[in-house]
């Protein structure tokens, strides 16, 4: 596994992981985010819905703590857990816990996978020497790459630790990819960019999901004039509504409605027959409405995980396409302020 | 155009069902029906889509898995999100996005057995609705009148439906109030062009009240019939021989609906005695339970057997599910709370029942139907000590013997 980066802006790094996977011959782009899984397989969604949507990443994230029981069984299987849980193609990267279910800190033990590459993990909680001893650390041990733990929490942890983290990755090589663990929105994302993280969890968008949420949020930093002349004029509601939502953000964190999703179960969505976003190209968009989805949640059918699970993948896979697209062409810092302005 | 002509009143109800083979032993038939949104191969099983949704599984899905048409319920969406906001949706089809063919029932059967506090008079069912409590009346008029809304392409007339179990003059009395609502419906029909009215055979378990109704239905000229208030608590003797009296006494020329059957047994059963279309909501919600359909009965995948079982669920089986996965991470998956174990089998389930029909239609067509019932029961039930009496009987009773 080599990473090799293009550029570097501000300390946002873009760029690709290579000699990825088995035969060596797969890339990942950074800044990326992983497929998040529940049990080996996408939240809801079976390989045929998987695939309809686009920008699927190239690595799935697994988590030991839903594989562990089946531990037995994959010795027996003998074929690896790739070929046992349907994605015999896909890279796979193993986390210790998941993101979504809260997990008690501990000592917890790991097992060594002999063709597989290990990702070192950076603790020391708030404490800055603890943390860049971690940090200096790992760097020496022949890992392949480095797991940012013990940043995530509520929103105004974050923004708390977002020092601490610069300081943390200036302690690493740079040839090395960065994941982070547990943190998942747009605006944070952007945050951890810019302090040199290149990998993230895409759990943000299941959470969403299992509210009966869809994410609605703009990453089209170079929007048509029109569009621009609209948000002009939208400026005073937008204003009371952002003011609303970060009083909702801080109040009850980070599992509650965030202002980058719609509620599809509100009353208002019962007679809108547009799709969730104007121009999305997902099956959902390109197939349904606001008023179905809103139907398939009051009447609590199966559905409607199905359909917001695959818009909120492809959203969110979108938002990360931005993300590389805006540093290629140096215009990462309208991005955050779009994002900015919507958080 | 419900067909193909320009018939405007139902004297001349368009025949909608082409017959292509026939069973020279059985009642067994393979047939096309024709319907507004295409095609669809007879015999055929129509999954149950409830609340304008098949579960978990997307129109794409249904449409791969070789679906041409599928069930709506009007008790349900009649409630919610209600006939006004499905017209504005451009109808079922519309709503839901779904190319192919609908079925709606009248809200008939469910008025009867999912609500406590329903009322049948002369006028209609009068209901208390379970969500907010309102007091309706859904009678023949506004049954149909909902189903005009929602643009399904087969329409079922609203009937006095009345558990099989059920015994006395009640059963005589639905029978009869059955035929003057058929009549009503066909009164209240105001798309004959687009959409194809069906009857529905009442009587119950007693053959001369069937056999009334037969009489008297069939003199109505509606496109095609259905077999109704079995498939309940009776018991499968009574229940063929009536399937076998209706088969026996409804036109030759259109489709015969038996409705609410879905078990394997009873669709190759009931083909044999001369039924087209079948529904059932059995293949979708046992998969909801963690169950796979297999030609030799189920699969518990649940269990523990299965935990180590590499197996696909069925390697005979073309569907995605078999196709990629095997019985013990479905297994795991079922344990997991990730919904997509539900949806897989709902796949595999759907892929079974259409599969069966698909190799029942070509065995008729090739004149093996008798020899592919023989196998199938073979397979199912290995021993032929084993076989179901009722079966065995209800088969030979139309020249297959399975011995």
């Amino acid at each position: 596994m080599k990473l090799s980066l293009t550029k570097v802006v501000n300390g946002c790094r873009l760029g690709k992981i290579k000699n990825l996977g088995k035969t060596g011959d797969r890339t990942m782009d950074i800044p990326g985010c992983l497929l998040y899984t529940k049990t080996g397989c996408a939240p809801h969604l079976t390989h045929h819905t998987l695939h309809s949507i686009h920008g699927v990443p190239a690595m799935a994230q697994l988590t030991l703590s839903s594989l562990a029981e089946y531990h037995e069984v994959l010795t027996e299987y003998k074929e690896g857990v790739g070929k046992f849980i349907g994605m015999p193609e896909s890279l796979l990267y193993c986390s210790l816990h998941d993101p979504v279910s809260p997990c008690p800190a501990g000592y917890v033990t790991n097992k060594v996978l002999q063709k597989s590459t290990i990702i070192g993990v950076i603790e020391g909680g708030d404490v800055m020497e603890e943390r860049l001893r971690s940090a200096r650390e790992t760097a020496k041990r022949p890992v392949g790459g480095f797991l940012l733990d013990g940043f995530q929490g509520n929103p105004t942890t974050l923004e708390a630790r977002l020092d601490l983290l610069s300081s943390v990755t200036a302690e690493l090589p740079e040839d090395k990819p960065r994941l982070i663990c547990g943190v998942s929105l747009p605006d944070e994302v952007l945050e951890c960019i810019e302090r040199g993280v290149d990998l993230f969890e895409s759990f943000f968008p299941y959470q969403v999901t299992e509210r009966g949420g869809a994410l609605t949020f703009s990453f089209d930093y170079q929007p048509n004039p029109e569009q621009t002349l609209l948000q002009q004029n939208g400026t005073q509601e937008e204003k009371q509504y952002v003011d609303q939502s970060k009083k909702m953000k801080t109040a009850s964190g980070n599992q509650e409605m965030t202002p980058f999703e719609i509620n599809l179960k509100e009353k208002k969505y019962r007679e809108d027959f547009d799709p969730l976003v104007r121009g999305c190209s997902c099956y959902c968009c390109k197939n349904h409405t606001r008023a179905y989805i809103h139907h398939l949640l009051v009447t609590n059918e199966l559905l409607a995980g199905v359909l917001l699970m695959i818009h909120n993948f492809e959203h969110y896979f979108g938002f990360f396409h931005s993300i590389r697209e805006a540093l290629k062409s140096d215009r990462l810092a309208q991005l955050k302020e779009l994002i900015r302005r919507q958080a | 155009m419900a067909a193909a002509s320009n018939a405007t009143s139902l004297e001349s109800a368009p025949r909608i069902l082409r017959l292509v083979a026939e069973c020279s032993r059985s009642r067994a038939r393979a047939g096309e029906l024709r319907l507004p949104h295409g095609p669809v191969a007879t015999p055929v099983f129509m999954p149950v889509g409830t609340q304008a949704t098949m579960k978990g599984i997307t129109a794409e899905q249904l449409d791969a898995l070789g679906c041409r048409i599928c069930l709506g319920n009007t008790y349900h969406l009649g409630l919610r999100p209600g006939p006004e906001l499905i017209q504005k949706a451009q109808g079922l089809h519309g709503f839901m996005n779904w190319p192919h063919n609908l079925l709606t029932d009248s809200g008939g059967f469910q008025m009867v057995s999912l609500v406590s506090l329903s009322e049948v008079t002369e006028e209609g069912v009068r209901f208390r609705s379970p969500y907010d409590g309102d007091e309706t009346l859904l009678s023949p008029e506004r049954s149909v009148e909902i189903q005009n809304a929602l643009g399904s392409d087969i329409i079922m007339q609203l009937d006095d439906v009345v558990s099989s179990t059920v015994t006395g003059p009640r059963v005589e009395e639905a029978m009869y109030r059955s035929v003057r609502w058929l009549d009503r419906c066909i009164a209240a029909h105001r798309r004959q062009d687009k959409q194809n009215l069906f009857a529905i055979i009442q009587g119950g378990l007693d053959a001369d009240l069937r056999a009334a109704c037969l009489e008297e239905m069939t003199k109505r000229d509606v496109p095609g019939f259905a077999i109704g208030g079995l498939s309940g608590g009776e018991s499968k003797d009574q229940f063929w021989r009536m399937v076998a009296l209706s088969t026996s006494r409804l036109p030759k020329d259109k489709p015969r609906y038996l409705m609410g059957v879905g078990y394997a047994t009873d669709l190759v059963v009931c083909v044999a005695l001369g039924c087209d279309m079948f529904d059932c909501v059995f293949p979708t919600r046992t998969a909801r339970f963690g169950s796979a359909l297999v030609p030799t009965g189920n699969l518990q995948l649940k269990k523990k057997q299965f935990q180590k079982d590499f197996r696909p669920i069925d390697p005979k089986c073309a569907c995605p599910t078999c196709q990629k996965h095997s019985r013990a991470f479905l297994h795991a998956l079922l344990h997991s709370d990730n919904t997509a174990a539900l949806h897989h089998l709902t796949v595999h389930n759907i892929a079974y029942q259409l599969q069966l029909m698909g190799a029942l239609r070509a065995s008729i067509m090739e004149k093996r139907f008798p020899e592919f019932v023989r196998d199938f029961m073979d397979t199912m039930y290995g021993d032929p000590t084993l076989y179901p009496t009722w079966a065995t009987e209800a088969l030979a009773s139309v020249g297959i013997s399975l011995t």
